[in-house]
C-alpha cells in the first residue's frame, strides 16, 4: 500500500522526492539573486561596457576602475571617501560592541534578577519592538539636539544601543540557560557581575552573535544619521556618501562608481552573516513570542 | 542576635533589586531616552502647532481634524496607497517567508544552508545601498536595465518611467520591499519548522494524515505558534520601516503625484520640508495606532491563550 509517510523535516541526504522543492526553490533564489548579481557585475564593468547597448547582465573585461575612481573621487565637499569608510569601520566597531555588552547586561537582568521595573520594560520592549523609527524623527532631533548631540560623534553611538528586538532575542535565549546553574556559583560565592561574565556570557555565544549582526546591519546601513544629526562633512558615514551618489548614478557613468560603492556596502554584511549562521539559527530557536 | 541576622536578609533583596538595576540601566538610559521618550514628545506634540522657530503653541486637536477633514493628500492617496502598500507586502511577504522556510526544511543541510543565505540576502541590504542599483535597474531612459530587456524582447516599444510614472511607482516600491523582507523573521520561521518533533509527522501518519497541505495545517503551524508569531511581527516592522522607499526610488519627496506617498513620506513631508512638527507628530501617532492595530491583531491571531 503507498502509505502517506508524513514529511520528512531535514533529511539527511538528497532523494529524488525532493526535486520538487528544488523546482520552487532554485528558481527563486536566482530571483532573488539577480539584483546582488548585478551589482557584482556592474561593479567590475569597464566604461564602454557600461555604455554599451542592450546592456550586458555579465560583465566581459573586468576592471578596478570603478574602485579607483571611487577610492580617489571627493565628495563634493572635498572630503575624500575613505574618510567616510574610515567613519563607518569606527563606529560599527564601537557600535557592534557596545551594544552586545548593553543588552547582555540588560538581558541577563531580565531574564535572571527580580527588581521592581522588571516587568514594566519587558512589556515596554517587546512593544518597542515594532517601533517606527521614522514616525518619531523630529521629537527624536529635539532630543538630541538638547542633550547637546547635534554635530557629536556620539550621536552615531548612543541611539543606536537601544535595539529592543536585540534584547528581545537574548532575553529569550538566557531563559533556556538553568537557574540552578547561577544558584550554584552563587553558593560559591559568585557576585552578579561574576556569573555574568564567567556563566552567562560563554553560554550565549549564539545570541551575542545575532546582536551583533542586527546592530552591524542596522549601523553600517544607516545613512539617516549623518542626514539629520550632522552638518560637519568630515564626521558623515559611507552610508551617507553611498546616498549622495544617488543622484549622480543617473548619469551611466556614475553606474560603475555606485555599483562598487554598493558592493563595498554589501560585502561586510555578507562576510559577517556567512561566518555567524550558524550562531544565527541556533538564537532564532529560542526567538518565539508568546 | 535577631539584629545580626535580620540585616543580611534586607540586604540581599536589595542588593538583587540594585544590580538588578544596575545591569539594566545602560539599556534602560537609551532605551528610555531615543525610543521612549521621543514617542512621548511626538504624542503630545501632536497637539501643538510648531514650526522650529517659535515654541509649540497648544491648538488642542486642530491637526487630527485637519488631517482628516482637509488634508486630501493624506485621505486619497497616502491612506490607500499605505493600506495597498501594507496589505501586499505585509502578509504576501509573510507568507512568502513561511513557504520558503517550510521549502527549505525539506531539502538536505547544505543546499539548505546556500539557498537560505541566498534568499536572505537582500535583506542585509536595506535602504540607501540597494536604492542606487534600484534606480539603474529601473531607469527611465532605454538604458536603464529593465527597459532595455524589455525592448530587446519587442515587449514594449518605448521606454517605461518605472519610478516617475505614477502608474507603476507603488508597484515597483511593493517588488522591491518584498524582495528585501525575508530578513530575521524568515530565519526564525526556519529554525521553527527545523526544530518541530519528526515524532509528530510519524503519529499523524500512523493516525491518517494523508496530505502535506494537513500537515502545515495540523502540525507544523500549531507547532511553531511563537516562530510564526515572532515572524509576523518581523514583517509588521519591514512593511512599515520601509516607508521611504517611494522617496528613495524616485528621488522626490512628495513622490510624483504622490503616487508613493506612504505614511511615512507624509510624515518627512510635513516635518522637514513644511516644517509643521505638530501636524507631521498627528501622523505619527495614527501611523504608531495603526502598528499597534496590527501588532495586537497578530498577538490574537498566534499568540498564546492563558
Amino acid at each position: 500500500m503507498a502509505n502517506y509517510q508524513g514529511t520528512r523535516i531535514n533529511p539527511k541526504n538528497y532523494h529524488r522526492s525532493q526535486i520538487k522543492f528544488f523546482l520552487i526553490l532554485v528558481p527563486m533564489a536566482i530571483f532573488m539573486a539577480l539584483p546582488i548579481l548585478y551589482i557584482f557585475s556592474t561593479a567590475f564593468k569597464p566604461i564602454n561596457e557600461l555604455f554599451a547597448w542592450p546592456p550586458r547582465f555579465f560583465v566581459v573585461e573586468p576592471t578596478m576602475r570603478n574602485f579607483e575612481v571611487l577610492f580617489v573621487e571627493a565628495s563634493s565637499t572635498g572630503v575624500p571617501m575613505t574618510r567616510y569608510l574610515f567613519n563607518s569601520i569606527v563606529i560599527a566597531v564601537i557600535v557592534v560592541f557596545a551594544s552586545i555588552f548593553v543588552s547582555s547586561l540588560a538581558g541577563y537582568a531580565l531574564s535572571k534578577l527580580k527588581f521592581k521595573v522588571k516587568k514594566p520594560l519587558l512589556v515596554l520592549n517587546n512593544i518597542a519592538i515594532i517601533f517606527v523609527g521614522a514616525s518619531v524623527v523630529i521629537p527624536r532631533y529635539l532630543v538630541v539636539e538638547s542633550l547637546g548631540l547635534v554635530d557629536n560623534f556620539l550621536v552615531h553611538i548612543v541611539p543606536g544601543l537601544a535595539i529592543p528586538v536585540g534584547l528581545f532575542l537574548i532575553k529569550q535565549f538566557i531563559d533556556q540557560i538553568p537557574d540552578e546553574l547561577i544558584e550554584a556559583a552563587k553558593i560559591d560565592g559568585a557576585n552578579e557581575f561574576d556569573i555574568y561574565v564567567k556563566i552567562i556570557l560563554p553560554l550565549i555565544k549564539p545570541a551575542l552573535a545575532t546582536i551583533a549582526i542586527v546592530s552591524f546591519q542596522g549601523v553600517w546601513n544607516n545613512a539617516e544619521t549623518s542626514t539629520i544629526y550632522i552638518h560637519d562633512e568630515t564626521m558623515k558615514t559611507f552610508a551617507f556618501y553611498m546616498s549622495t551618489l544617488t543622484n549622480r548614478a543617473n548619469a551611466v557613468a556614475g553606474q560603475g562608481m555606485a555599483a562598487a560603492a554598493s558592493l563595498i556596502m554589501f560585502i561586510p554584511n555578507l562576510v559577517i552573516f556567512i561566518f555567524l549562521q550558524k550562531n544565527v539559527m541556533d538564537t532564532m530557536a529560542h526567538s518565539g513570542m508568546k | 542576635m535577631t539584629e545580626t541576622k535580620l540585616p543580611p536578609k534586607i540586604s540581599k533583596r536589595t542588593k538583587e533589586e540594585l544590580s538588578g538595576m544596575g545591569f539594566i540601566f545602560p539599556y534602560a538610559l537609551a532605551f528610555l531616552t531615543f525610543i521612549i521618550v521621543p514617542v512621548v514628545m511626538g504624542m503630545l506634540l501632536s497637539f501643538t502647532y510648531f514650526n522650529l522657530l517659535e515654541a509649540p503653541r497648544v491648538v488642542f486637536l486642530s491637526n487630527y481634524v485637519n488631517l482628516f477633514t482637509a488634508d486630501d493628500v493624506f485621505m486619497q492617496r497616502v491612506i490607500p496607497n499605505t493600506v495597498q502598500f501594507a496589505l501586499i507586502v505585509g502578509p504576501v511577504g509573510y507568507m512568502l517567508g513561511f513557504s520558503l522556510a517550510w521549502l527549505l526544511a525539506q531539502i538536505p543541510h547544505r543546499a539548505r544552508t546556500i539557498l537560505a543565505l541566498i534568499i536572505y540576502s537582500p535583506s542585509m541590504t536595506a535602504g540607501v545601498a540597494m536604492s542606487v542599483m534600484w534606480r539603474i535597474i529601473f531607469s527611465g531612459d532605454e538604458a536603464g536595465y529593465l527597459n532595455a530587456i524589455l525592448l530587446q524582447l519587442s515587449l514594449i516599444q518605448e521606454p517605461i518611467q518605472w519610478l516617475t510614472n505614477p502608474d507603476y511607482l507603488l508597484t515597483v516600491m511593493i517588488v522591491v520591499t518584498l524582495w528585501s523582507s525575508m530578513g530575521i523573521g524568515f530565519l526564525a520561521m526556519l529554525a521553527g519548522v527545523l526544530n518541530i518533533n519528526q515524532e509528530l509527522y510519524e503519529a499523524a501518519a500512523i493516525d491518517g494524515m494523508s496530505n502535506k497541505l494537513q500537515e502545515i495545517f495540523y502540525i507544523t503551524i500549531p507547532s511553531m505558534k511563537p516562530q510564526m508569531l515572532f515572524g509576523a511581527v518581523m514583517s509588521l516592522v519591514a512593511t512599515f520601516n520601509a516607508g521611504s522607499i517611494g522617496v528613495d526610488l524616485s528621488g522626490q519627496n512628495p513622490t510624483p503625484q504622490n503616487a508613493g506617498q506612504l505614511i511615512v513620506t507624509h510624515i518627512d513631508d510635513y516635518g522637514f520640508i513644511r516644517f509643521d512638527m505638530g501636524y507631521a507628530a498627528a501622523i505619527s501617532v495614527i501611523l504608531l495606532i495603526m502598528v499597534l492595530m496590527f501588532n495586537y491583531a497578530a498577538h490574537k491571531l498566534f499568540g498564546e491563550r492563558d
